[in-house]
């Protein structure tokens, strides 16, 4: 086995780092996919005439072209016709949000179907006022059950990350390639990034897993 | 302008067939996978179960463009040959994606009611021919739709190739993009516009399969929207 | 205190009432009987404005539920307008309907404060009265799952006495229990019919408990009166050959 134990420990230091961005990414990211959501599901629910089709369709889009496309068209399509420039960093993190708010809204509206329409019902019949049916009755339901659907798309997009390094990112993926280049030696940087990601994903999953039972109990 | 859009487009179109074929070959790859460590899940052998877990555990919990940095340029480094890029890709698709269809294929034998299992024991069949003529082609019709899914998820990572120069779609379009730098809305335009046709196919193809299969099962099939959710639940 | 005038209300294709005349005098206990799907349960949903009608109209208490007066003409109902007259109409469910995210007490506390604007003192001394009531004074501290069927819909009981409704729906509020605990729900049924004057309206398949607490039962059978009178009358002498047949068919199966 050709392995260099030295230039693993080098390489660490710098892959940590490229730690930290991924995980960056993914805390923002995570963050507006949650939010953005919330909103693309309510609009969807509230039929909106011409807005709540043109969110579906945008939605079905997203959700069936790669997002590196969507990377890219974020980061060159943008500044010019907008003038905005964003960081590679800042546009990772749009992108991914948007991405994954088309799969946390599906999450959402899922959620509030799986409530019992006697639960609904229910609330009626007490003439509850509206606001209190959703913030007392049919959410206190409906969050705990989309918890471990959202702690998946985390997982998932902790994992797609590496692909922002076509723009510019400096990643866990991004700071192996860099070790590559200048020691000459790939087997240890991309080996120990590919450790790196096992480290995290897979303990997260099965905490996802855990919380899936302890919800399904409920 | 159009002159330009032409030329765009038959650039990019000479990335179609890269595409196609990483997804075709990843496709299959995946399937056989699936089933190889899907029914391993669910073999009584504890060293078998315990070799497809472990399969399944790392590439799930990778990233898949780590993965195929990996088998691109780590892997020539370790044993001498380096792989076609082609090939690579459709490698690391069916790897990858086939960890995932493990999980969808033993889902779905599970989901077959137990009282199926028990009436193929109570009929003496042998465990093979429980799998292989009772539990497997009910649970087949099921996996269809986390298929079709699973698929288009494939396809979406054929862009990923790009990385590693195996000339499909995605390539093509950012071998333009100094060149045609003004016309970046017609580039992204047409790969977008030929992945979510690609996707239709796999999608219309799925459904034909979900379709006969149903039929052999003698149910009526379920009725579906476009995200493939099922609006009614299936009859008999 | 409940009329209902030529209301028609199909789903679909497939018309449910038609034409269907009936009223419930104050403090009355009705109970509806007949085949699924003649529109029994229908008619409490309507009432509870779980539904709407596709014509006719409905009256509680005087007012119009489904129409609103505007201008001497006939409108109909907007949900800010129900919600004032849903508050005297209260239902108890097959399925019980009892929110999971609340323990016990705070199901039965929860809509007198925000719907009919009680303190939260005034609402669970209410509460702890109900539940006394019902016989389920200990678990008011308890979480519905922990609760059997039963003593489940005990509480919905309460819960929908909490709102100090005009009008009670009973739904086939025993069909979903265990046969040994139905006993106990159709006591406090008996219990409330006896001692309150709220007009009752009860879908159900419990014959013996409709003889017993009904001051009359109305046969229904596709969307249509069949016949009705007092539970003596009905179920010893029907009239209809419709109400016989299905009176022997239910009475054979008990």
């Amino acid at each position: 086995m050709d392995w260099d134990w030295n230039n693993a420990a080098d390489s660490i230091p710098l892959l940590l780092k490229g730690l930290v961005v991924t995980l960056e990414l993914t805390l923002l990211g995570s963050l507006v996919a949650y939010v953005l959501g919330v909103v693309f599901a309510l609009v969807r629910r509230g039929g909106i005439p011409v807005v709540s089709q043109l969110v579906y369709l945008f939605v079905e889009f997203v959700r069936s072209t790669p997002l590196l496309i969507q990377v890219f068209v974020l980061y060159y399509l943008l500044p010019p016709t907008t003038g905005i420039k964003m960081s590679p960093f800042v546009t990772g993190v749009i992108a991914l949000g948007v991405h994954y708010a088309c799969y946390t809204a599906e999450v959402y509206r899922a959620g509030i179907e799986a409530v019992p329409k006697g639960q609904w019902e229910a609330a009626t019949a007490l003439s509850l006022p509206r606001r209190r049916v959703w913030t007392g009755v049919i959410l206190p339901q409906a969050v705990p059950r989309v918890l471990p659907a959202l702690g998946n798309y985390t997982i998932s997009m902790f994992k797609e990350t590496p692909l922002l390094l076509a723009i510019g990112v400096v990643d866990v993926l991004s700071s192996a390639k860099a070790v590559g280049a200048e020691t000459f030696r790939v087997v240890e940087p991309y080996t120990i990034a590919g450790i790196l990601f096992l480290l995290i994903s897979y303990p997260a999953s099965i905490i996802v897993r855990r919380l899936e039972r302890r919800v399904g109990q409920l | 302008m159009s002159e330009h859009f032409r030329q765009i487009l038959s650039s990019i179109l000479e990335g179609l067939n890269a595409t196609i074929w990483a997804a075709l070959g990843g496709i299959a790859l995946t399937v056989v996978l699936s089933f190889v460590a899907g029914l391993a899940l669910l073999s009584p052998v504890r060293l078998v179960r315990f070799v497809s877990r472990l399969y399944v555990e790392v590439f799930r919990g990778t990233s898949e463009v780590v993965q195929l940095f990996w088998l691109y340029f780590v892997l020539p480094a370790l044993v001498g040959f380096k792989l076609v890029p082609l090939f690579a890709g459709i490698l690391v698709l069916g790897l990858n994606h086939g960890a995932y269809g493990a999980e969808i294929v033993r889902g779905a034998v599970n989901s077959v009611p137990r009282a199926q299992y028990e009436g193929a024991v109570a009929l003496n069949l042998t465990p093979a021919q429980r799998m292989f003529r009772v539990l497997l082609p009910q649970a087949v019709v099921e996996m269809l739709p986390p298929f079709n899914n699973l698929f288009i998820q494939l396809l979406k990572s054929t862009a990923l190739l790009s990385f590693i120069s195996a000339g499909e779609i995605t390539e093509r379009g950012e071998l333009l993009r100094p060149v045609f730098g003004s016309e970046i809305v017609t580039i992204y335009g047409i790969e977008l516009v030929l992945y979510l046709l690609l996707a239709v196919v796999i999608t219309v193809i799925m459904r034909a399969l979900e379709r006969v299969g149903a039929r052999r099962l003698g149910r009526t099939p379920v009725k579906r929207n476009l995200r493939g959710k099922a609006l009614e639940t299936a009859g008999r | 205190m409940i009329r209902f005038d030529r209301v028609v209300k199909s789903y679909g294709d497939h018309v449910v009432l038609r034409e269907l005349d009936f009223t419930v005098a104050p403090g009355e206990f009705v109970t509806l009987i007949g085949p699924s799907g003649s529109g029994k349960t229908t008619i409490l949903r309507l009432l509870m404005t779980l539904e709407k009608i596709d014509s006719g109209t409905i009256q509680v208490g005087g007012e119009y539920l489904s129409h609103r007066e505007r201008g001497g003409k006939l409108v109909p109902a907007d949900e800010k307008y129900l919600r004032g007259i849903r508050r005297r109409i209260g239902m108890v469910f097959q399925q019980f309907n009892l929110f999971p995210n609340m323990k016990v007490l705070q199901n039965i506390t929860e809509a007198p404060i925000r719907s009919l604007g009680l303190s939260k003192g005034e609402a669970e001394a209410r509460a702890v009265d109900l539940l006394e009531m019902v016989g389920l004074s200990e678990k008011a501290d308890a979480h519905p799952t922990q609760l059997s069927g039963g003593q489940q819909q005990r509480v919905a009981i309460a819960r929908a006495l909490a709102m100090r409704p005009d009008v009670l729906l009973l739904d086939e509020v025993t069909s979903a229990l265990d046969p040994e605990l139905v006993a106990g729900v159709l006591a406090v049924l008996k219990q409330i019919a006896a001692t309150t004057d709220i007009t009752i309206l009860c879908v159900t398949h419990e014959m013996q408990f409709a003889r017993d607490v009904s001051d009359r039962v109305i046969m229904f059978d596709q969307g249509q009166v069949v016949e009705e009178g007092t539970p003596e009358r009905l179920f010893t002498e029907p009239s209809q050959p419709r109400t016989q047949e299905f009176l022997k068919a239910v009475i054979q199966r008990a």
